[in-house]
């Protein structure tokens, strides 16, 4: 690493990317070999030695206080003192530090917002200014940009490079080629635990996407035109409320038939959770109708819902996809159970599910020691493909895909769009809602979007990103010239370069 | 840092079997004779190499090992302190060392001989009645243990922390007494009827903090700890009313329980132990099954432990905790029965029901919550109290030493990270691996 440089570091799920990172940040011990700064070996025994060291780490699961003001988060670990040994917290100190920080590398941040009421992308910054505050040289940002919409992505993007400028070193972990190339001055990538190569970042996404994976692979998604039949789910009217008892679902109609992918884009937080929740039996529908098959659902029990041949790829793997501690033959029976051939009557079948297991792992390519290790010790990429082999191995009317590929590899990416693609030629309506432009663009045959609880418009694939990005920001093909004319709606505005930032899997 | 999962009490994964062996190997070295002897060694040419290098990593059977040492030598500190007389030997230990040593050595070692003796096996003992005295005290006190340990262990998988084990039994004991004494039932069905009657009890109790749980979202520990207070003190009351109370006696005892509704002995009338060890070893096996091979325990294990994920595949969360107490229930209930249908006691008096749902709570901590392996904490827990009493009768070492005991060994099994660092234990390989603090990759 050199002084104002961003190295990005780059592999897929499971590479050991994030190991060697926390091994720089004195979280873990290395078996072998040895780190030098500034030419001299360095033995961290913790995060205190490699902050002292000038080593900063932003993590990509946020460690801040939620009810904590950022001045507080801030502080933490290191709290200005005064009033000698009686030990008063000097907020006004820390508070003034923050904003010295933020000032002069450009970071916004309310030194007295709390942290719950942030948005991801900021409480990123009040991460990154935390580690600025400990006077860091060498900064590490574990994928920074998994948890960020394309907007944010962008803002992130541009603070980077102030702090190039500022002659602060990054190394930046990611998985996302198109953010490599937009940023980075020098490219590592590693493959099971080596590294396979150095690149710059005037090499094609294609050959950096081989490096990777360790063989060539296809960024975009290959399909024959859908071939769409009767309709199987049919939306009209439907009102839902999130948890805080604001309408986030706001009148929906939509149709998917059998044979077609249809994808829900939109900037998230824009009803898409709630409706696919609500589709799905689990948060309860104000008003309209679900049909499946022409058969009235709402109101359903989860479990019903499920039986009648939809399968469900939440957006959460963690939280609402996986049971952590469960092995992966458990998991991969998690909503079918209690079904011939795994369970009859009160009586588990173990072999039954070690069997299917087994073939299943096989079949979806799952990277695990053993079938009995729990999921949690999986890479996430390899969790996703265990939630979409579960999914896809009882038949299906519809499958409803969450975010099927967030944080997940390039190589795991490639297979699970290759797997909902077959699954749509098999005739199952599917339905994929992601806030990745160009994972609905690759793989939708009709594009919905939904912009604050309504689809404010549905387009063909072919339909240039511009538009679309435009439609997520909530501005209609023909309000769009008054909009670029006259004065810009706020909102709008701020969304509108959503679109083409290169936070996007884009432009190959 | 984060813990990747919080709230597991256990994070070494350790499987079924392994729990139970190391629980099982546990119990031989404390007790020797009682349990079973461990499966030989299979004939793998590494095997004995790879127990000797595992032996010394931190796993769940080293720790408990060792965690039961350790409370041995506080208890032993604990009783050279509390003796006058051996105390008074440290006051010169500079001028004759061997007296302070030879008296500590002396007290110590013929307590805990007490307890052995009393707990296992008495090798002055002469007679077969006197030799399995000490293994049918054990058993007697260990079996009502097996069910409360059970009942917070079950509860525990589910995902809640059934601290109202005590108030089940409680009840399990009242409705088991009642349909003992009141129902004039022939001698099998009788006794049937009012083991039944018990775990009705203590299913009553358990379902009221359930569907509150399910509904209201009410927390479970808050409702146990009150549903304690409120069995305890309607036991008090029932026992003194009309009916009930013992005609023959004036203080608060109620009247026996029929011959015909009491467990059998099972080594003859001159040992207390009785059938219930034996509906205590199928009840750990039928909540082994429970777990592992039914469909409602995957729905249980998988509530308890990411009840999101349980719900979005399709199982009933509120159902689940309703079923998850009203099983605890049960099985405190049935624990709760044996202490007045076996043969501790045959009447309803305040105390009847003892500590054994709080201790429960101990023996299921101690057995990892694994069926097999409260069974086995159960066991150790009733060895102790066995030991314990021919302690105080033999060495004047107050009963009370047990429960301190106990409470050590517990303490030092909560905290495992402070065992491993006394004796210097290398982390476990798959504790290692559970640490894994990188889970973005």
């Amino acid at each position: 690493m050199e002084p104002g440089e961003i190295h990005a570091l780059l592999g897929e799920n499971g590479a050991g990317k994030s190991t060697l990172m926390n091994v720089l940040y004195g979280l873990y011990q290395p078996d072998e070999g040895e780190i030098l700064v500034d030419g001299a070996p360095l033995k961290l025994r913790g995060p205190s030695d490699a902050i002292a060291a000038g080593i900063g780490m932003v993590h990509q699961h946020f460690m801040l206080v939620p009810v904590f003001t950022v001045t507080e988060n801030i502080m933490l670990g290191a709290e200005q003192v005064r009033g000698g040994i009686a030990g008063f917290l000097d907020r006004r100190r820390a508070r003034r530090e923050v904003a010295e920080v933020s000032e002069r590398y450009n970071l916004r941040v309310d030194p007295d917002a709390v942290i719950e009421d942030l948005p991801v992308g900021i409480q990123q910054r009040v991460e990154i200014v935390k580690a600025l505050t400990r006077d860091v040289d060498l900064l590490i940002l574990d994928e920074p940009t998994a948890v960020l919409t394309p907007q944010e992505t962008e803002e992130l993007l541009t603070v980077m490079r102030s702090l190039k400028a500022a002659g602060k070193s990054i190394v930046f972990i990611t998985h996302k080629l198109g953010e490599v190339k937009a940023i980075a001055d020098r490219i590592t990538v590693i493959r099971r635990g080596k590294t396979v190569g150095t690149a710059s970042p005037q090499a094609s996404r294609d050959e950096l996407a081989a490096l990777m994976v360790g063989r060539s692979v296809r960024l975009t998604v290959e399909k024959e035109p859908a071939a769409p039949g009767k309709p199987v789910l049919e939306v009209s009217g439907l009102v839902v409320d999130d948890d805080r008892q604001i309408r986030a679902v706001d009148g929906i109609d939509l149709t998917v038939r059998a044979g077609e992918v249809l994808g829900v884009a939109g900037v998230q937080g824009n009803g898409q959770t709630e409706l696919i929740e609500a589709i799905m039996g689990l948060r309860p529908t104000l008003a309209g109708t679900v049909t499946l098959d022409g058969q009235p659902v709402h109101g359903w029990s989860t479990k019903k819902v499920l039986r009648a041949g939809v399968g469900y790829v939440p957006e959460d793997r963690s939280v609402d996809g996986l049971v952590k501690e469960f092995s992966v033959a458990e998991n991969l029976v998690l909503d079918i159970y209690d079904r011939p051939p795994f369970g009859k009557g009160l009586a588990l079948k173990p072999d039954a599910i070690a069997r299917s297991a087994k073939e299943r792992i096989e079949q979806f390519d799952v990277r695990t020691s053993s079938a009995d290790a729990p999921v949690g010790t999986l890479s996430g990429g390899n969790q996703q493909k265990v939630i979409v082999a579960r999914e896809l191995s009882r038949p299906l009317k519809l499958l409803i895909a969450a975010q099927p590929t967030r944080g997940v590899d390039v190589g795991s990416i490639e297979f699970i769009h290759s797997q909902v693609i077959r699954e749509r030629d098999a005739g199952t309506a599917v339905m994929v809602v992601s806030s990745e432009l160009d994972e609905v663009i690759g793989l939708a045959d009709r594009i919905a979007v939904m912009y604050r609880g309504r689809i404010i418009g549905i387009v063909g694939p072919d339909t240039p990103r511009e538009e679309i990005g435009l439609l997520m920001a909530g501005i209609t093909p023909d309000a769009a010239p008054a909009a670029a004319t006259g004065t810009t709606p706020a909102d709008g505005g701020a969304a509108a370069p959503a679109a083409e930032s290169p936070g996007n899997e884009d432009e190959a | 840092m984060t813990n990747p999962n919080p709230g597991s009490p256990d994070k070494e994964p350790a499987t079924e079997a392994h729990a139970a062996q190391a629980a099982l190997g546990n119990t031989e070295r404390a007790e020797t004779a009682t349990s079973p002897k461990a499966p030989a060694p299979e004939p793998k040419p590494s095997l004995g190499r790879l127990f000797l290098d595992n032996l010394w990593a931190a796993n769940t059977f080293t720790v408990t090992l060792l965690s039961l040492v350790l409370a041995m030598v506080v208890g032993a500190i604990l009783m050279i302190v509390s003796d006058p007389e051996v105390l008074a030997t440290y006051s010169y230990i500079t001028a004759r060392p061997t007296d302070a040593l030879n008296a500590s050595w002396t007290l110590v070692s013929e307590a805990y001989g007490n307890l052995f003796k009393g707990a296992v096996f008495d090798p002055d003992a002469v007679g077969f009645q006197a030799a399995m005295s000490p293994i049918s005290e054990t058993l007697t006190y260990t079996a009502p243990l097996v069910f409360t340990g059970l009942s917070v262990a079950l509860a525990f998988r589910g995902g809640l922390f059934n601290i109202g084990a005590q108030g089940q039994a409680v009840m399990g004991v009242i409705l088991a007494a009642l349909a003992g004494f009141l129902l004039p039932l022939p001698p099998g069905l009788h006794l049937l009827v009012a083991v039944l009657a018990g775990a009705l009890g203590g299913a009553i109790w358990g379902f009221v903090p359930g569907i509150l749980k399910a509904r209201t979202g009410a927390h479970e520990v808050i409702n146990t700890i009150m549903l304690n207070y409120i069995a305890t003190y309607f036991l008090t009351w029932i026992i003194v009313q009309n009916g009930v109370q013992d005609p023959n006696r004036t203080d608060a005892i109620s009247r026996p329980v029929d011959g015909s509704a009491q467990l059998p002995r099972l080594l003859g009338d001159g040992l207390r132990v009785h059938a219930g060890i034996i509906l205590a070893v199928l009840a750990t096996w039928a909540v082994w099954w429970l777990l592992n091979r039914s469909t409602l325990g995957f729905e249980l294990r998988a509530v308890g432990a990411n009840p999101d994920a349980a719900r979005t595949a399709g199982i009933s969360v509120t159902r689940t905790y309703v079923l998850i107490m009203v099983f605890a229930g049960i099985l405190a209930g049935l624990g709760g029965s044996n202490m007045v249908l076996g043969s501790t006691a045959s009447a309803l008096t305040p105390l009847v029901v003892a500590q054994i749902g709080f201790d429960g709570i101990l023996v299921a901590l101690l057995g990892r919550v694994k069926p097999w392996g409260v069974a086995l904490a159960a066991l150790l827990f009733g060895a102790l109290q066995a030991g314990g009493n021919r302690m105080q009768s033999y060495s004047g070492i107050s009963l009370e030493l047990v429960t301190v005991l106990q409470a050590l060994i517990v303490i030092f099994i909560a905290a495992p990270a402070l065992v491993k660092a006394i004796f210097q234990l290398r982390a476990a390989r798959a504790a290692r691996l559970q640490t894994s603090l990188a889970k973005g990759w």
